[in-house]
Order: structure tokens, then C-alpha cells, then sequence
């Protein structure tokens, strides 16, 4: 099986996507002759033609808005927003059309489409490109917010985002996008959606996270294990709807909850992971949820980026505080 | 006072001290007292009149100024903005009518129309005022406009109405008690018998514009011969993601008309607040393509207007933009006092205006239109509506949990317990 790194899985499912339904069509500002800022559409202009992968102009409000007419008439949009920090005009298409179309026409009319976005910090980027405000998108009912952490989830899940028929977010984290390659076999075949993906399995800690931390979680649960703690990882991959069943079980099972992600601690997506173990796993707890997220600050420029987001040190740590909780 | 200042790049303006004037307590309430310019600017009437070209476009300064221009420089862009009218408010015709006004059938449809948009407001606004509908929008005074848009379209076409556009989509098949049920506070109104396609009504001003541009790519994507009509205020145009909507379809020569429902009046804004804009039409321009500007009272204008940019639309030669210059009669909505901001002189004057009473002329001159066949009209239009608002108010409303029916195509797991138990607290 062919190794791909995560932005070339994304543009093996893109175009995966375009052969296998004419419905689909992809634009943005600069993915057609320039292939994406990331490379993430290149080639597909020239293979599937400029009607179905198109440069837009500078407008993202209209990029959302363009999907939700298409999507309304039975396209299948995958429109591309060059950095999450540029997502912003796009949240009144998503709140108030895109997310409610099939409910407020009850049924009537739907809207099958993708906003694809970068995800997240650490690759040096100038100020507004290192965005993680998952959660602003996780709290709108109506709509579906995906995030890959690895290769072969990011070609799976995007199939499958362009698949479903509500509207999806799917968020691609930049930090990852070329760290690592995996074993992806174009076959077309889509992942579930709104479930996550137990990635290793523990007794004495869940560790939980999506997106690029992934990866650094999985790293501290390979220290912990040195220092004879078993820690489950979860990657919740869809964060609305989210899978609360995988995450009740593990912490049924281990006792002690660690939720890992870069964004900003407060009203973070952590908080509602935290705050479903409260309200249906206190008694299997033997020590409080820890969140270990970025702080409730700026993210800062590159010069400190680093030090904003979550390191596996900080994972590790978190984890030993609630095995020496309840050892 | 203000004060008259001399920049020393020999800019020569005033700085203006509008605080000084206080506001007027009225039985409306406050009341704040325009000034004129000079007042406005501290200064004298004879140097203000010396300044003003200095500080402001006046015509005879633009002029002077496309005169200097055209001499010295070259010219490399000349845009034009077209109007079109042809029934005067008394009804006599000014130019020659398109080929649908003679047949006296169209123009009696399209007369009965606009008799049923105005009953149906009336009686919509006495169910709001005595609790038996929500917040409602009428479309007093601007019934030419929605009936001429949707007398110009195909049933596969797709409209793209914002909240104020009920006129036009009776005309597109939907029910009145559909439109009842939907400002009665139910959803199931905008699953209604119409055009299947056709968008709901859009309530955040203008952000309907790019779904309209969306539509029409995938028209164009098909090669299918349909068109997206959408609808927009004058508000609506000060907005961006409209602009953005028109740039692109002109960019790709999109099949989508968009109509300008110029009332003059957003909420209480008066359109030169809202814009320094000439015309609405000329917005097009800016986008690469045509705008016109018709007479929004005068319903056979709009219908050709709208007839003659669809059918360029739908063979390939891209958008158009029509400004239906109308005025709006009514409040913003149930909710609004326009007498809170809107003198009712400037009302009445406009009264004088209105569509409906000019096609009724010019059906009396030309069709020998009767008050048999008026008072016919009228019955039958007040008579389709109070059945219609007899099947609304026997609508039951839905099951409380019904809420979540639609939510998704299927409903996720995670929120089956919700859904239980929102029927379970309501059962």
C-alpha cells in the first residue's frame, strides 16, 4: 500500500470524490491552476476541468453561500477556506442557512456540502492562519464538525463528509498536514461519521483529543506506558454530533479522564467532554477530568507558539496528577 | 459654531459642530431638527456657497470636472443606466406597451394578483394585532413588484425571496395558509405547495444573494435553461456578501436575475442614508454587468424588465440586475411605528403612487374595466383569504418533539434521549 502524508490522502479522497460522482465540485480562492496554498487540491483542475474545481474570488461569505445554493439544488459542494482565521465571515452562511435549510423547509430543502478548512497552529504562520475555534462550529445544531488526525482517517472521513447528507465542516490540521506518512489505499471507502476512533487501549487513564494533538497524545500515552500507566486514546474525530458512548465507556473503565486540544481552555470543546463525564460517569471517576489545552489568551505569534499549545510534557503530566489522585 | 479651515495643501473646508443643535422633544418623541447645509457647517449661506464646491460633488462640480477630464485625459469607460416605465399613476400609457399587455386576460391575472397580496396583508395584520399571528412583513404598496417577478418565471425556475416578497410567491403556488403558518411561528409553512426549488423566505437581510449565485452555478453546471430570481431590499444592497454574489456571477455569466425592491426604506433608514449611489442599478456595473432601473409601481414594467433578463439569462448571456423603484406604505413589519421616523405626508404623496389603482386606470380605459368586476375581484380575494386563515387556525400545532425531525437526514443517536425527553416534559 502506497505511504501518503495527510494532505495528500485529502487530495487522493478529492479526487476520488470527483470520479466517482459528477455531482461534486470543488472551489476556493486559489485551488484551481495553483493547486491550493497547501497543495491540498493540486492536479485536480487539470484532470477534472475548470467547472468542477474552480478558483472563486476573494469572498468567503460567498464561498459558504455558493454551497448552500448548489447543495440546494442537489450539487455536492466542497468549498475550500484558505485558513481558518478566514472562516469568520462564513459562520452567517453556516449558522443561518447551512446548518437549518433541511429543518426550516422541514425537509423540504437540504444541504449536502463541505467547508474544508485548515486547523491549528504550529507551522510558524503569520498572525490569524493558526486558528482552533472548533468550538464555535461544535455548538450549532444542523451541522457536522469533522477534524482527521492521521492519513488514512482524512481520506475516510472526507469521502464520507462529502457523502452525508447534512452539511459538514471538515477541519484539516496544518501542523500535520506533512509530519508523517501512512499506508492509504485509494479504495474509495468512506469511515463512519459522528464516531470516534479508539486508537489505543488502556486501563488507568482515557486520554482524548482530535485533530494535530492527536498524535502528541499518542506520544504521552508511549511515556506513560514506560512509567507503568496504561492510557487509552480516543480520537473523537467528529466533534457535533460527538460519539459520547466510546468516551463513557473508557472512562467507565479507566476512572481518570484527560481531554487534550489547542484551543483555548474556556468554553472549549473540552469543557463539554468534561462536563458529559459529570453528568453521567461521576461515580466511575477516581480523580477530576484534566483539560490540557492552549491558554485562555491570543494565540500568540510564532515566537511563542510552542509554548501556547499542549506538549506531550503537559500531556504527561496531566495524566500522572489523576493517577497519583487515586493511585 | 464650526469654523471655516484652510489646509495648507490649500484644501479649503469647515469643521462642523452638528452638537450644538438639541434635540426637540415631541408627542413622538425625540426629535431631531435637520439643518440646512450651512447651518449644519456653522457657517453663512454666501460662503457656503463659495466652499461648496470645494468640499462637495454638486452636479455642476462633477460636471465641470468630467469636462476637464475628458479634456485632458482619456476616457477609457463610459456606463449607462436605463429606466423603464410605461403606465403613468393615472394610468395613461407613455410608451408603447410590450406584446403581453394586449392580451387583457395577462393584465387581469396579473391585477387579481396583486388584489389578493393586498387583501391577504390586511387580513394577515388584523391576525397579528389580535394575537393570532407573529412579527409579520406586508408587502403594502409593492405588490407590482413581487407579481411582475413571479408572472416572468417559469415554474423550474428558482426564487430566492427575501421576507417582505409574499406577493410573489402566492404567484409561485404557495398556499396562503402556508405563508400564515410560517409568521403564525411553524416551520412545516415553508414545506409548501410551490415551487418545489424555491428558497424560503430569507430573513438575514441580503444572505440569500450568494445561494441565488449558488443556484444558478448549478443551472449552468447542468446546461439547464433555468434561471434564479432573487429578491433584495435596498438594504440589502449596502451589503457585502450581495456584492459578492453579483461579482461572481459575473465573473462566470451566471443565470440569476437579481430585483432590487427599492422601497426607499430600510426599517427607518431612507435610502440616502443607505447609500451616495445615483441608482441601485448602477451596482451592476461594478460586477460586469447590465442593472436597470423601472418604474416599481407600474406592473407591466417589471414584468417586461424581469421578462427581458430572464430570457437573456436563460440563453447564456449572463445576470442582470433590475431596481424597482416602489415605496413602501406600510411599516417595516407588525412590530415597527414607521410614524416613529417617516413623516406622513411623505406616506400620502406616495399614496398617490401605488400599483394597484394605476393598472385599475388604465384596465378602466382601455378593457373597459367595471365596478361590477372590481367588487367581483375583491369579494373573491377576501373570500379566498378568510378560508385560508380558517385552515390556519385549525392547524394543530406539531408534536413538541418534532423538533428534532429534521434536524439531520437521520437524527443522530446522541440526541434521541433529548429528543424523548422534550416529549416526555411536554406529554
Amino acid at each position: 500500500m502506497p505511504e501518503v502524508t495527510l494532505v495528500e490522502a485529502i487530495n487522493l479522497a478529492l479526487a476520488r470524490a470527483l470520479t466517482d460522482d459528477s455531482s461534486v465540485v470543488v472551489f476556493g480562492e486559489d485551488v484551481g491552476v495553483n493547486g491550493g496554498v497547501f497543495r491540498a487540491t493540486v492536479g485536480l483542475q487539470q484532470r477534472f476541468g475548470i467547472d468542477r474545481v474552480f478558483d472563486t474570488p476573494l469572498s468567503e461569505a460567498l464561498i459558504a453561500g455558493l454551497c448552500v445554493g448548489m447543495a440546494a439544488q442537489g450539487l455536492r459542494p466542497v468549498g475550500e477556506i484558505q485558513f481558518m482565521g478566514f472562516l469568520y465571515p462564513c459562520i452567517d452562511q453556516l449558522v443561518n442557512h447551512a446548518s437549518r435549510l433541511r429543518n426550516r423547509t422541514q425537509g423540504r430543502l437540504s444541504c449536502p456540502m463541505v467547508l474544508r478548512t485548515p486547523h491549528g497552529a504550529g507551522i510558524r504562520a503569520p498572525e490569524h492562519h493558526s486558528e482552533a475555534t472548533e468550538a464555535m462550529l461544535a455548538h450549532i445544531p444542523g451541522l457536522r464538525v469533522v477534524i482527521p488526525s492521521a492519513p488514512e482517517r482524512a481520506y475516510g472521513l472526507l469521502l464520507a463528509a462529502i457523502r452525508d447528507p447534512d452539511p459538514v465542516v471538515y477541519l484539516e490540521p496544518t501542523r500535520i498536514y506533512r509530519a508523517f506518512k501512512n499506508e492509504v489505499e485509494d479504495t474509495g471507502e468512506a469511515l463512519p461519521l459522528d464516531v470516534a476512533f479508539l486508537l489505543r487501549e488502556g486501563r488507568d487513564v482515557t486520554l482524548i483529543s482530535w485533530g494535530a494533538m492527536v498524535k502528541d497524545t499518542l506520544e504521552a500515552a508511549e511515556q506513560l506506558e514506560a512509567d507503568g500507566i496504561s492510557a487509552e486514546v480516543i480520537d473523537l474525530a467528529t466533534l457535533r454530533p460527538y460519539d459520547e458512548r466510546t468516551v463513557l465507556e473508557s472512562v467507565a473503565k479507566t476512572g481518570r479522564c484527560v481531554v487534550v486540544h489547542e484551543a483555548a481552555r474556556t468554553g472549549g470543546f473540552g469543557a463539554e467532554i468534561a462536563a458529559l463525564v459529570a453528568e453521567r460517569a461521576l461515580l466511575s471517576l477516581l480523580a477530576p477530568v484534566i483539560r490540557v489545552t492552549g491558554y485562555d489568551t491570543i494565540i500568540p505569534l510564532p515566537r511563542l507558539e510552542r509554548q501556547y499549545m499542549p506538549s506531550v510534557e503537559r500531556i504527561v503530566a496531566a495524566a500522572r496528577k489523576t493517577w497519583k489522585f487515586a493511585a | 459654531m464650526g469654523a471655516v479651515i484652510v489646509r495648507p495643501d490649500g484644501f479649503v473646508g469647515w469643521r462642523t459642530q452638528s452638537s450644538e443643535t438639541k434635540p426637540r422633544e415631541t408627542l413622538r418623541g425625540v426629535y431631531q431638527r435637520p439643518l440646512c447645509k450651512w447651518r449644519r457647517a456653522g457657517i453663512g449661506r454666501a460662503t457656503y456657497s463659495k466652499l461648496a464646491p470645494y468640499v462637495t460633488l454638486s452636479r455642476e462640480t462633477r460636471r465641470a470636472r468630467t469636462k476637464m477630464a475628458e479634456k485632458d485625459l482619456t476616457v477609457i469607460a463610459k456606463f449607462m443606466v436605463c429606466r423603464r416605465a410605461y403606465l403613468a399613476p393615472d394610468g395613461q400609457v407613455s410608451r408603447d406597451l410590450p406584446a403581453f399587455a394586449s392580451d387583457k386576460g395577462v393584465l387581469i391575472d396579473m391585477y387579481r394578483a396583486m388584489a389578493l397580496a393586498r387583501s391577504f396583508d390586511l387580513k394577515a395584520v388584523s391576525l397579528q394585532r389580535t394575537g393570532r399571528l407573529g412579527t409579520y412583513a406586508t408587502s403594502l404598496g409593492q405588490e407590482a413588484v413581487g407579481v411582475g417577478i413571479a408572472s416572468a418565471m417559469r415554474l423550474e425556475d428558482v426564487l430566492l425571496p427575501s421576507y417582505r416578497d409574499n406577493a410573489a410567491l402566492l404567484l409561485r403556488g404557495v398556499k396562503l395558509e402556508e405563508i400564515l403558518l410560517f409568521w403564525g411561528g411553524d416551520e412545516r409553512g415553508n414545506h409548501w405547495s410551490g415551487a418545489p426549488h424555491d428558497f424560503p423566505f430569507c430573513i438575514p437581510v441580503g444572505s440569500q444573494a450568494p445561494h441565488a449565485a449558488g443556484v444558478a452555478y448549478a443551472f449552468k453546471y447542468r446546461k439547464e435553461a433555468r434561471v434564479a430570481v432573487c429578491i433584495l431590499g435596498d438594504g440589502a444592497t449596502s451589503k457585502g456578501d450581495v456584492f459578492e454574489a453579483m461579482n461572481f456571477a459575473g465573473v462566470w455569466k451566471l443565470p440569476v436575475v437579481f430585483v432590487v425592491n427599492n422601497n426607499q426604506w430600510a426599517i427607518s433608514v431612507p435610502l440616502r442614508r443607505q447609500t451616495a449611489s445615483q441608482t441601485l442599478a448602477q451596482k451592476a456595473i461594478a460586477a460586469g454587468f447590465s442593472g436597470e432601473q423601472v418604474d416599481g409601481n407600474d406592473v407591466i414594467a417589471v414584468r417586461a424588465a424581469v421578462d427581458n433578463a430572464m430570457a437573456m439569462a436563460r440563453v447564456g448571456e449572463g445576470p442582470f440586475l433590475i431596481e424597482a423603484v416602489t415605496y413602501r406604505l406600510g411599516d417595516h413589519t407588525t412590530a415597527d411605528d414607521a410614524s416613529r421616523y417617516r413623516p406622513a405626508d411623505e406616506v400620502q404623496e406616495h399614496w398617490k403612487e401605488e400599483p394597484l389603482a394605476r393598472l385599475r386606470a388604465y384596465l378602466v380605459r382601455c378593457f373597459n374595466w367595471n365596478k361590477m368586476q372590481e367588487e367581483e375581484v375583491t369579494a373573491e380575494c377576501n373570500q379566498r383569504v378568510d378560508a385560508a386563515i380558517q385552515r390556519y387556525l385549525k392547524t394543530a400545532p406539531r408534536a413538541p418533539e418534532a423538533m428534532f425531525d429534521h434536524l439531520y437526514a437521520e437524527l443522530p443517536p446522541i440526541y434521541a434521549g433529548q429528543r424523548k425527553e422534550v416529549g416526555d416534559q411536554n406529554a
